[in-house]
């Protein structure tokens, strides 16, 4: 078997990274976010990035680090609302933005991993994210065409793998992790912790280790918190 | 006296039938789940990936790889599932999902709604809102029924720019609820808040409708 373990976030994207390049990055919100191999790419000094991600983190914390070095030169996201930085940098027309709906988002890194070049659907129809795209009718509906994404490199965050790349996704840090490990020329995941071979129960695996060329082990997640909301204990 | 936004919230909540998956929108809507009524079990979705939706967690319970769409911290029950989003938004796009309750800042008289961009404010981004609108079932709109400057929301035509055309089932305001039974129908005034009259519904409101209360 290749070798998937690499003993940094610096060492696992070594060799992956030009300028220009198209970076898909899991997580919603800043949860589920590979965190370190964000902090590599900062580090990296790598430009004029393209990232396909739900959300761009926040002024200090997950893509937005890569907002705050001016790395990003377009945004491909769904909803973009806690980061001033990207406001900033939006109105001043520093920043490409292109939002999706956020299935559709989903859908289009689906496709993209999946061979399929583009689909149809009811998302969006009749409103600006429909303008110049292809309409088609179908059993009397109106639907839109939308076009899978693949990514030069996705960048993703998972609870446990195993040395082959098959990994598990904890709650809702799953979101768009699973489904950007397919759409990536290269997949590299950051997880939690790395268990043996055969540890993992096979029928719960979320994603088979043939989308995962790189892995590492991350050290001291922060997993901030955006909303902490709680109740009083009964 | 127009209703409060508690009042709103379970008069939404009567929508809801035992068995139904629904999708909560941020804001006012997460109201509803304080007033489900006793005899309905419901599961609530949250689009970032998740499929029975607990209340928030106490302080000992708080778990970051654990929150709703709003990025709320929440918790799990005994029959929550998890799963990616593009399964979530498969389930909400191929109409699993019963009922969605929304915000909205316009509703016009065809069912457009218009509630994720206002030009030349910041624009955030629309998130799920487009995905629900054209995907689920039956959608339920909760908005104040007049905006901070008096005027009327529920409009013969949108302002804003659109999350769906011809999407919206019904709207809950703080003043009365309209309804239309399809969507070849126009909407109708079906109820009003105690003390409101329908003249002060039609001082408030630039849509037509007919009156059925």
């Amino acid at each position: 078997m290749a070798e998937k373990l690499f003993q940094s976030a610096q060492a696992a994207l070594d060799g992956l990274l030009f300028d220009g390049m198209t970076v898909m990055a899991g997580g919603f919100g800043l949860c589920g976010i590979p965190e370190h191999l964000i902090a590599a790419l900062r580090n990296s000094g790598v430009n004029d990035l393209t990232c396909i991600s739900n959300n761009a983190g926040v002024d200090d914390f997950g893509l937005g680090l890569l907002l705050q070095s001016r790395q990003i030169k377009k945004m491909i996201s769904s909803y973009v609302g806690e980061n001033k930085e990207f406001e900033r940098q939006y109105l001043g027309g520093e920043l490409e933005l292109e939002f999706n709906p956020q299935g559709t988002l989903a859908e289009r890194c689906r496709a993209g991993g999946a061979g399929i070049p583009g689909f149809y659907t009811k998302t969006g129809v009749g409103t600006v994210v429909a303008e110049g795209k292809d309409h088609r009718e179908f059993g009397g509906e109106t639907y839109i065409m939308e076009t899978g994404l693949v990514a030069d490199l996705s960048i993703v965050k998972a609870w446990k793998a195993d040395p082959y790349g098959n990994l598990v996704y904890r709650k809702t840090a799953r979101n768009f992790n699973p489904v950007m490990a397919t759409a990536g020329k290269v997949t590299v995941a950051e997880v939690e912790e790395l268990v043996e071979p055969g540890d993992l129960d096979a029928d719960c695996i979320h994603t088979p280790g043939i989308y995962v060329q790189r892995l590492i082990v991350g050290k001291n997640f922060e997993k901030r918190i955006e909303q902490r909301t709680v109740r009083e204990a009964a | 006296m127009p209703w409060t936004r508690d009042q709103m919230a379970a008069r939404a909540a009567e929508e809801l039938e035992d068995g139904f998956y629904v999708n909560l929108g941020i804001g006012m809507p997460t109201l509803v789940a304080n007033h489900v009524p006793e005899h309905i079990d419901i599961t609530l979705q949250s689009e970032n990936g998740m499929l029975g939706m607990g209340p928030y967690p106490t302080e000992d319970e708080v778990d970051p790889d654990l929150i709703n769409a709003g990025k709320q911290t929440i918790t799990q029950m005994r029959r929550t599932s998890y799963f990616g989003s593009d399964d979530s938004f498969a389930m909400i796009r191929g109409g699993h999902i019963d009922m969605s309750i929304l915000g909205a800042m316009e509703v016009a008289e065809n069912g457009d709604i218009a509630n994720w961009m206002i030009p030349g404010k910041m624009v955030k981004g629309m998130g799920g809102a487009m995905d629900l609108v054209a995907g689920v079932k039956k959608i339920v709109v909760l908005m104040d029924h007049t905006n901070k400057a008096g005027e009327p929301k529920f409009l013969k035509s949108c302002t804003l720019p659109l999350t769906g055309t011809d999407v919206v089932d019904m709207i809950v305001t703080d003043l009365g609820v309209f309804g239309r039974p399809d969507h070849d129908s126009g909407f109708r005034l079906i109820e009003l808040a105690p003390g409101v009259t329908v003249d002060e519904v039609r001082s408030k409101t630039e849509a037509a409708f007919e009156v059925a209360v």
